[in-house]
């Protein structure tokens, strides 16, 4: 029996916020910067008790808080975690100590509030994860936009006032539809619960127009094609650390909101979408490597990458059977981390050499071995070679979706071989062919020292521990998912049972008629 | 013994660990030997496995050993265990045992290499990943060497990243294209496997000939024939072999470990080990007959018509890899596997050979330039011939007997692939020793290269005179009527399929016939200059130089599928992206702000106020929605 510790996913989520609060009083720059990453590693610490005090094989909501909110309308402040989002959790307390670190190491502008804006974004985040009621969910997804456009807009790159409003607006029109639906969802449900909402028959009327409410919403913040246009902008004028997150977590709340809201509250409405997003994720997969390709920044070639990867994710979600969601669970993961890694190796790069134009460079592995051996490795990742993360969330989720409809697998596989081509390119002309610029000689560029690999070497171990031991992920996350599959499966039956009178009725009238 | 597999994994990835982490203060000697010593580790113990196989009565020569659950969701299920078994076991020899003489012989080959740490690290790390997939008991196991070594092969390919030239471009774009080539293939496998899983429900090699039985015949084909792409791309066949004469631009001891040895023939190693899904499918295992066979006279004329050494080689063994799997094709497993050893032998000797000479001559190996050198390097002019007579198929040498076997199943099967086989045993006779005439014998082309070649040390020398040894031994291993290889291979690949006496006998004598024929032409057009053959020659020179071009397929793929790719690409990245989706967003975008210009200068003009106040509006309207209702 694991030891139960109160309120501890209360304390995960507010221990940032707190954080930020004394970042804030405290004076001197050097006190608020060691401040802001003894608070996110402290947070990771205390995360990791949810894996340590985990109970095996259990499917439902762990740690669960539950209090009335708002008692007339039954809005709650409930808390709980399951398999799946007990390692999107873990993913943000882990990612956000190596970009505050980062941060530390190369930001020197107003670094109080900077610091207080990534606590403040780390909160915001772990909630959209933890949040059981969709009022308090709506919260904190909204909350996560606040930070996130300041980071972008105070302290960006030349063009970061034109992405960041683009980020705040594009994403917000999305998130006005979602109050919309929440409403339409309350009105017919009178509930605001979400686990309650997985197991309750929606009348398929509301269901469509619900689900496209959400679809959108999610769908503009996962990116979805032909929704992603904010993300280049986005990522290119983001500071680093500012990418990794954005990147590595603040992308999942939208494939996090398919697989918690969309897909299983409305699964009747999804069903009939389903093939119509999964066209938009494999179009996704393909174009966005396509366009990579062509990238001569290497942040918006990442940043069309993820376009292309979260499109698997996003397939596996789609695909509604075990094997998709448990490997989309993972993969969100995974994308968290080998993108997160990509992100932060450019972002080393960049502060040495202050331009990311991959013709700039050329003959690093030349000049800083250890860096582009490791960049290597973070792009392998990213590239789904076996033995390494990437792979295994994408094969599974190919498996599910080859049990879904054999067509989107088929699409899916071939932008396997669009990732290797994109990113054997950036390589190419990072890595490879001779040094061209005395700026890359190895007298002039540094190889990476102790506190960046401090930040790299993590990411890195983990590749390999997810790549040969998914199982240790797996295992917390199936039972979630398939239980999660079931009650959806029963209230589909239970809604077929429903309209089934209806139907036979309709039937008889007709024949009548004639 | 055979719990103690987990070593022959050890060895390797421990020496690659040493090298990585304690390399760089190691001497250059110091770091080859810890690397060979690691790999000789792993043959010792593949050569213990083999024995205890030997000890164990036939029916048990199949131990799986299992480490951990690797992956589980639902009934997907994928083990991390090794299975050895007749099979495992000789491609794990074949791959410690010629992986330890390229390891030694790098030694002396790369003595003047700064890099030398990068180099045995990569070469340990592709032993490591290449028994990982020949000893994996599942699919998706083999899959993680398959793509393992395709890294280490485009890391190597790539080994001077920085170097060009006229012969291959620039080297690092030869690597990068035989791991997108390669892509390609596992595109194809990746497919397999899930329509495996999604059709019998298992990926595990041992628990498939059960399981195939409810497989239908259509769907086995489509498997077999994505499987079949797989292995066009490791194993170089058409339509993917284009990498690999451009991977001749890693060194020469990579070419011949990697590029000759082991990792091309991997493809074929696949089809034998899935030959339970190969017997579903007739059609599928036709096509992969006819894909090999003609793989192996494509590449056999191109071939003929090369200057440089390494790229003869280079096509030649695309050539012998269509061999194998067009006996693959035929069900002829044993044959396969026969020529794969044997050529095993005779190529890395080959290559090695070669490399010997670029060691003597400071890289050059173009033909035109050499000749002449068997006075200056007696050892590698005779190893290099008893290499080249092996694949020749001259008597009695191994090549021979493996060559034969598998134009004997193809006499068998269909006259017409055999008649392509033996013009391509033929064409492959004449450019065995067009090759050594062209670049040992008759007079120095070039006086400069000549006068500064010399021999190699023996570090180099040895491993040439062991394979040497090899190749002409080899052939103990399956000969004719005693088959002692297709006996051991009974537990994984069935029982021989015995052709008749006569057409044993028949495929016997036209084999020597081709062979000495071949080697008397070749005699005859590259040393004598006798009217006869080259008047023989003369209906075929106007092939020369598509030959030489490769039939322009390169070409061909880069203006018909790279080229139109890249050019979508940049339609999308440059116009479809920015200005259609883009601009719609900000289209939609303008107009909001237009219409609301007049509220916002009302605000104060600072965007993030601006930004907050809209938050604060839509929080303000919810709340009311919330209490109203």
């Amino acid at each position: 029996m694991a030891l139960s510790i109160p309120y501890l996913l209360s304390i995960i989520t507010f221990l940032p916020l707190l954080g930020a609060v004394v970042v804030m009083l405290v004076p001197g720059d050097g006190a608020k910067k060691w401040l802001a990453l003894a608070t996110t590693l402290i947070t990771f610490v205390v995360s990791l008790l949810l894996w340590t005090n985990w109970q095996e094989g259990q499917a439902g909501m762990q740690f669960v808080e539950d209090a009335v909110w708002f008692a007339p309308l039954g809005i709650r402040y409930a808390l709980g975690v399951d398999g799946i989002s007990l390692f999107l959790v873990l993913l943000t307390t882990f990612l956000m100590p190596i970009a505050v670190y980062f941060s530390i190491l190369y930001v020197d502008k107003k670094i109080g509030p900077y610091m207080a804006l990534m606590l403040l974004l780390e909160t915001a985040m772990i909630g959209v994860f933890l949040a059981l009621d969709l009022v308090l969910f709506f919260v904190f997804f909204e909350a996560s936009l606040i930070p996130m456009y300041f980071l972008i807009g105070e302290w960006g790159g030349k063009n970061r006032v034109y992405a960041a409003v683009k980020f705040f607006l594009y994403t917000f029109a999305g998130s006005a539809l979602m109050v919309v639906a929440i409403l339409i969802v309350y009105y017919s449900t009178g509930t605001f619960d979400i686990m309650k909402l997985q197991s309750t028959v929606i009348p398929p009327a509301v269901q469509t127009w619900a689900f496209l409410a959400f679809a959108l919403a999610f769908a503009v913040k996962t990116p979805l094609f032909p929704f992603h246009t904010w993300l280049p902008d986005a990522h290119v004028q983001a500071p680093t650390a500012g990418s990794i997150i954005l990147a590595g977590v603040l992308l999942k709340m939208g494939t996090y909101g398919y697989l918690r809201l969309a897909m299983p509250v409305f699964p009747q409405a999804a069903e009939q979408f389903g093939p119509l997003l999964a066209i938009l994720a494999c179009v996704g997969i393909l174009y966005g490597a396509l366009v990579a390709l062509m990238q001569k920044d290497i942040k918006s070639l990442v940043a069309y990458s993820s376009v292309a990867h979260l499109g698997y994710v996003m397939l596996g979600v789609i695909a509604m059977n075990a094997q998709g969601v448990s490997g989309s669970v993972l993969q969100m993961v995974n994308h968290g981390l080998s993108t997160g890694a990509l992100f932060l190796m450019v972002g080393l790069l960049y502060e040495r050499r202050h331009t990311r134009m991959l013709d700039d460079f050329g003959g690093l592995w030349a000049s800083v071995p250890v860096y582009t051996g490791l960049f290597l490795v973070v792009a392998m990742s990213s590239a789904g070679l076996p033995g390494l993360n990437g792979f295994v969330g994408e094969f599974t989720i190919m498996l599910g979706t080859y049990e879904y409809m054999p067509i989107f697998a088929v699409l899916a596989a071939a932008g396997v071989i669009l990732a290797a081509w994109y990113l054997l390119t950036a390589f190419r002309k990072m890595a490879q062919g001779p040094i061209t610029n005395p700026a890359n000689d190895s007298s002039n560029l540094k190889d990476l020292n102790i506190k960046e690999l401090i930040m790299v070497v993590p990411l890195v171990l983990l590749f390999f521990v997810i790549g040969l031991f998914p199982n240790l992920f797996f295992d917390k996350i199936n039972p979630s998912v398939e239980a999660m599959l079931e009650t959806r499966t029963a209230v589909m039956q239970a809604a077929t049972a429903e309209q089934m009178p209806a139907l036979q009725l309709a039937e008889i009238v007709v024949t009548e008629a004639k | 013994m055979l719990d103690s597999v987990w070593l022959l994994f050890a060895f390797p990835a421990l020496g690659a660990l040493i090298i990585l982490f304690a390399g760089r203060w190691m001497s250059q000697k110091v770091v080859g030997w810890v690397a060979s010593a690691a790999v000789l580790g792993a043959f010792l113990v593949a050569a213990g496995l083999y024995l205890s196989l030997v000890g164990l009565p036939a029916e048990e020569r199949s131990v799986t050993v299992t480490w951990w659950d690797w992956m589980t969701i639902g009934s997907f299920h994928v083990p991390a265990a090794v299975l050895i078994d007749p099979l495992s076991a000789v491609m794990a020899l074949v791959v410690t045992g010629v992986g330890f003489l390229i390891h030694v012989y790098s030694i002396g080959y790369m003595d003047h290499e700064k890099r030398y740490q990068r180099y045995f690290f990569y070469l340990n790390f592709f032993i490591l990943a290449m028994l990982v997939l020949v000893m994996s008991n599942n699919f998706v196991g083999m899959f993680v060497g398959w793509e393992g070594v395709g890294l280490a092969s485009f890391l190597l390919i790539g080994f001077w990243f920085d170097k060009k030239d006229d012969l291959y471009g620039w080297y690092a774009d030869c690597g990068k294209k035989a791991f997108i080539v390669n892509r390609v293939g596992d595109f194809g496998m990746i497919l397999a496997m899930i329509m495996v899983w999604s059709t019998v429900g298992t990926l595990v090699f041992t628990e498939l000939p059960e399981a195939v039985h409810a497989l239908a015949p259509a769907t086995a084909t489509i498997i077999c024939l994505l499987l079949l792409l797989g292995a066009a791309g490791k194993s170089a066949q058409i339509p993917l072999y284009v990498w690999l004469p451009d991977a001749m631009a890693g060194p020469t001891p990579v070419s011949a470990l990697i590029h000759a040895a082991t990792m091309v023939t991997a493809g074929v190693y696949m089809i034998i080990r899935t030959n339970m899904l190969w017997h579903m499918s007739v059609p599928a295992s036709e096509v992969a007959a006819w894909i090999g066979m003609l793989t192996a006279l494509l590449a056999a004329t191109i071939a003929m018509v090369q200057t440089d050494l390494k790229k003869v080689l280079a096509y030649s063994t695309i050539s012998q890899l269509g061999y194998m799997v067009a006996a693959a094709g035929m069900a002829a497993y044993g044959a396969a596997l026969f020529h794969l050893v044997t050529h095993a032998f005779f190529k890395a000797l080959l290559f090695l050979a070669a490399g010997s000479v670029m060691h003597a001559t400071d890289g050059i190996l173009d033909m035109n330039r050499l000749g002449g050198l068997k006075t200056k390097m007696p050892t590698t002019y005779r190893t290099f011939v008893v290499g080249a007579a092996a694949l020749a198929g001259i008597p009695l040498l191994s090549g021979f007997f493996s060559k034969d076997a598998i134009l004997v199943a193809a006499l068998d099967h269909n006259i017409l692939l055999y008649v392509v086989g033996a013009v391509t045993a033929l064409l492959t006779a004449i450019y065995s020793f067009r090759a050594v005439f062209l670049t040992f014998h008759g007079e120095p082309k070039d006086k400069h290269i000549y006068d500064h070649a010399h021999e190699s040390p023996s570090v180099m020398t040895i491993p040439l005179w062991i394979l040497a040894f090899l190749s002409i031994v080899g052939g103990v291993i399956n000969l004719p009527f005693v088959l002692t290889l297709d006996h051991w291979l009974e537990p994984v690949i069935g029982e021989h399929h015995e052709a008749a006496l006569v057409i044993e006998l028949l495929g016997i004598t036209l084999s020597i016939v081709i062979a000495v024929f071949g080697f008397l032409m070749a005699r005859a057009l590259y040393l004598r200059h006798e009217k006869w053959a080259e008047r023989l020659a003369q209906p075929f020179t106007a092939l020369r130089s598509p030959a030489q071009h490769g039939w322009y397929v390169d070409d061909f793929y880069h203006a018909f599928v790279v080229k139109p790719i890249k050019a979508v690409g940049a339609w999308f990245a440059g116009f479809f992206d920015p200005k259609v989706i883009d601009g719609a967003v900000n289209g939609v975008g303008t107009v909001m702000l237009d219409a609301g210009e007049v509220v916002r200068k009302l605000q104060n003009g600072a965007i993030p106020t601006y930004a907050l106040s809209i938050f604060l509006g839509v929080v303000a309207v919810l709340l009311y929605f919330l209490f109203v209702a």
